[in-house]
């Protein structure tokens, strides 16, 4: 099949970026969109152009790594599918695709469809987990959890943690993200003896670092591969509220 | 040269205790002068570096890719083994080192597999811990399913993300270290090398993948969990990224390689659809729980699944291993799925693939609990192949999967060289000739989270951090050099091949020559085409001219440069492994119904090969294996 493709090409990040266009006259509907990528890099290297930087591993929807919009949406037409999922299947003959990177002011480009999405382990750092020493843990069994929020918790810990959700948001918010591994926590017993720090540690380090509000677009979740709802962007705002009443966030300590 | 595996003397389930005792420690207030570098951030280095920083050490841990959290241990479907018995189904420490040495076909060390059984149980209880979500039952406990190779239902699983869980566990508990300062993250970052000075690990040289800049960092011990090098073979379930050149450049810098011939093919993987394909995707084995795979009678049989009759079905493995039907062992149903496509009688494109139906599951569990325990997978089905699994059956077809073989490694996990470590699937340890499922993610943990911190100490606390080389000593400039040297001549080649051409051309060869099936014609060709590519490769490879900078084809070109040199050495121990044993299958060694035939009078050892120098074939060295507890006996899951 062919289909045209404007892509964002950059050299680095304080170059100007523009878009190029690229004519694909060979490409198959059983390929993936990176490996339409893939083949038309190949025809770019071989002519000695420089191919189109992008990221990808593991090509199964899972690590989290690949992700650019294509035709101005995060991962692409395809609800609940990654970019490495993405087949062509699901394109018309002769279609031209735009294919830009994740734009966020916490997300610099790195060079061409690649950014950095650092900030988001930095979010992580500021509370996104539970301070258990290796060793130091009881019988598993002797926290029995009820299988409902056991559940819930695994449908809030399935995020990948791509950025699709801070890309599609008008206000470039990391809320979804946030929300996910806050709720993940505050489900589940294990998590209780840090659960107000965390909220508000995470949230105040969100903030922090140019991420910007939500304002209930729901965006975020219509883009979301793994399908994280915004339910859990309510459950944060509580768990927010109900920390900030009585605490006050300190920073993270050794022991 | 020594190969002591330095095993505890006494009985088998005192060994480990003992040697925590005779280990030397740290002290305390010492820990925060050692500095341990931890190159990978998968289940068993994000686990160790983890632990090692709560412990007090100094710890520099480097990963390839833009986080931690995406190594490729998150791709992991299945589950988890541990000895808990919570099913009340006869299951026990011994039981678990049993079928793991049995599901190995004997090619592991009895005391390693142990001492893995035994830790296998603290390991769910520190994930449930760090906040894994595990199944559950409706009572809140935990849930259990079967995998392969076990009568006993053992795995602890999360939906089809079990992987994903426990690796973002260890990653929250790396994260923490990162926030209190124990640990320095170093994302975007290759090693290329690795320095040794005075026959002791020193340090790495370290590419930064965004500015290309070429570091050294120094360390009192180096920790490798890198994992394996299925992507020799160019299409596996491997992610794009994953590559041998760590463990290797360890390898040329002294330390031995174990067994590099046990690679796994996993047997239930989406077949290859066309020219274009980058990867191959798991069904994680899980399905076999309720899936029954089967093949036409006859050959050539193109009817729609739907419409072939019962009776003109082959449930193959349910009629050759009935004891354990679809969940026999990969190695075993691997080359069963072969055998059957090899008489013809695969389906799907180019008839290789073979059925796995849920259409009976579907009936008797209904589609609700079948979707409630395989969703995911089957959606990951249904956006790769355009079929809708809980209509018809999907197909499936074995592909690389994992590597048994690996850096060797003593009881403590340290390789021959002092001072460096290898974890996970980056060494040989534990799984024998063949890895049975849902332990790739126990043995990850085993060694991070419990292994190594109580090891390490006893190799650092014989050096001195005082005499630790400055990262500027000629030791590491030296090393540097090469590695710079390595990438101009990359960048400079100015061929016309494409570094995933050649990479293809490497993984065919590889496959067809040392696949699921070798034997001495195949491997002597083999070994013969492997050096005439890789001069072809460093002739006429062509990498983007857009320097060393930011430069992904230059990242690639340098990991398929080092598969160019492993693939010979995996020949080679292939070539000389003259029996089969689990996935090493030579026909030369078969019963008359194609089940392996080990030699245990010729090869009941470790192949561990010490690097020789470029162009010189590499020196086999033998530890013996030793079976006290377990009666060697050839595997039967009939």
């Amino acid at each position: 099949m062919k289909l045209t493709l404007k892509v964002w090409r950059q050299e680095g990040p304080r170059a100007a970026g523009r878009l190029v266009d690229y004519p694909v006259d060979d490409a198959s509907p059983d390929m993936s969109f990176l490996e339409m990528l893939d083949a038309l890099n190949a025809r770019l290297l071989t002519k000695g152009e420089r191919p189109i930087a992008f990221d990808s591993d593991c090509r199964e929807g899972i690590c989290g790594s690949c992700g650019f919009l294509i035709g101005g949406v995060a991962h692409g037409p395809q609800r609940l599918t990654t970019a490495c999922q993405l087949f062509l299947r699901h394109f018309r003959e002769g279609e031209t695709v735009v294919v830009e990177p994740f734009r966020s002011r916490a997300f610099p480009v790195i060079k061409d469809l690649v950014v950095d999405r650092s900030a988001f382990d930095v979010i992580q750092q500021a509370g996104g987990f539970i301070s258990a020493r290796t060793g130091s843990a009881p019988e598993a069994n002797s926290i029995p959890i009820a299988k409902g929020p056991s559940d819930r918790a695994m449908d809030a810990a399935a995020c990948i943690g791509c950025a699709a959700c801070v890309a599609a948001c008008p206000n470039g918010s990391a809320m979804l993200f946030t929300a996910a591994r806050i709720s993940h926590l505050s489900l589940l017993p294990q998590g209780h003896p840090e659960r107000k720090e965390r909220a508000l540690r995470m949230v105040h380090e969100m903030d922090r670092l140019g991420f910007g509000s939500c304002s209930n677009h729901g965006e975020c979740e219509a883009v979301c591969p793994k399908g994280i709802s915004i339910d859990f962007i309510a459950r944060l705002n509580r768990e927010f509220v109900k920390a900030s009443a009585v605490e006050t966030p300190g920073p993270v300590r050794k022991v | 040269m020594d190969l002591n595996a330095r095993v505890p003397s006494g009985p088998i389930e005192k060994k480990w205790e003992k040697r925590r005792f005779e280990m030397k420690l740290v002290n305390p207030s010492n820990k925060r002068r050692y500095r341990v570098i931890v190159v990978g951030s998968g289940l068993a280095g994000a686990s160790a570096a983890a632990s090692l920083g709560q412990l007090g050490y100094e710890v520099l841990c480097f990963c390839f890719q833009d986080s931690a959290r995406r190594a490729h241990s998150i791709a992991a479907q299945g589950g988890i083994n541990a000895a808990k018995n919570y099913q009340n189904d006869g299951d026990s420490v011994d039981r678990l080192f049993y079928d793991t040495i049995k599901g190995g076909d004997f090619r592991s060390r009895e005391s390693n597999v142990y001492r893995l059984a035994e830790i296998s149980n603290a390991i769910i209880d520190q994930c449930v811990a760090l906040g894994v979500p595990f199944a559950r039952e409706y009572s809140g406990y935990l849930a259990n399913r079967s995998f392969g190779g076990a009568q006993v239902s053992r795995t602890f699983y999360a939906r089809g993300q079990t992987g994903q869980q426990l690796l973002l566990g260890a990653y929250a508990a790396l994260t923490r270290q990162i926030a209190v300062g124990q640990v320095r993250m170093f994302p975007r970052s290759e090693m290329l090398d690795l320095v040794v000075a005075d026959g002791r690990a020193r340090g790495i040289v370290v590419r930064d993948l965004v500015t290309g800049e070429l570091a050294c960092y120094a360390a009192d011990a180096v920790v490798l969990a890198t994992g394996g090098y299925a992507n020799a073979f160019y299409l596996s379930t491997n992610a794009l990224g994953c590559n041998v050149t760590a463990i290797w450049r360890a390898y040329r810098r002294g330390a031995f390689f174990a067994n590099p011939c046990f690679t796994q093919i996993h047997p239930t993987c989406i077949p290859v659809a066309g020219e274009h394909q980058s990867k191959l995707t798991l069904m994680s084995e899980s399905l076999r729980n309720d899936g029954r795979i089967w093949v036409p009678v006859t050959a050539d049989d193109t009817r729609h699944p739907g419409q072939i009759p019962e009776p003109e079905r082959d449930y193959f493995l349910e009629r050759k291993y009935p004891a354990y039907g679809n969940l026999a062992p990969r190695d075993v149903s691997s080359r069963a799925a072969k055998a059957v496509c090899d008489e013809g009688r695969g389906v799907g494109p180019g008839g290789r693939g073979v059925y796995l139906d849920f259409a009976e599951a579907i009936g008797r569990l209904g589609e609700d609990v079948i979707r409630e325990r395989y969703g995911n997978l089957f959606e990951m089905y249904e956006q790769i192949t355009g079929e809708n699994p809980y209509r018809q059956p999907m197909r499936i077809y074995p592909a690389p999967h994992y590597t048994m073989g690996g850096l060797w490694v003593d009881y403590n996990l340290m390789s021959n060289l002092p001072g460096l470590h290898i974890l996970g699937e980056a060494n040989f340890s534990d799984h024998g000739a063949n890895r049975l499922g849902a332990s790739a993610l126990m043995q990850g943990l085993a060694d991070g989270y419990f292994i190594i911190p109580n090891t390490i100490g006893d190799d650092l606390v014989r050096i001195s951090p005082k005499d630790r080389l400055r990262d500027d000593h000629p030791a590491f400039q030296d090393v540097r050099r090469q590695a710079r040297e390595r990438l101009e001549k990359l960048l400079s080649a100015k061929g016309k091949r494409t570094v995933e051409s050649f990479h293809k051309e490497l993984g065919e060869l590889l496959w067809h020559g040392c696949g699921m099936a070798r034997n001495e014609k195949g491997l002597t060709a083999a070994l013969e085409q492997i050096p005439a590519l890789r001069e072809e490769f460093w002739r006429d490879v062509r990498v983007s001219s857009e320097g060393e900078e930011f430069n992904q084809s230059l990242e690639r070109a340098g990991r398929v440069a080092d598969f160019m040199e492993f693939a010979e050495l995996l020949v080679y121990d292939a070539l000389q492994r003259d029996e089969s044993c689990g996935a090493h299958f030579r026909e030369e060694h078969a019963t008359p119904d194609g089940e392996a035939v080990r030699d245990d009078a010729r090869f009941a050892y470790v192949a561990a090969w010490e690097y020789a120098g470029p162009g010189q074939t590499p020196i086999l060295h033998k530890e013996p294996l030793e079976f006290e507890y377990i009666h060697l006996a050839q595997r039967s899951y009939k």
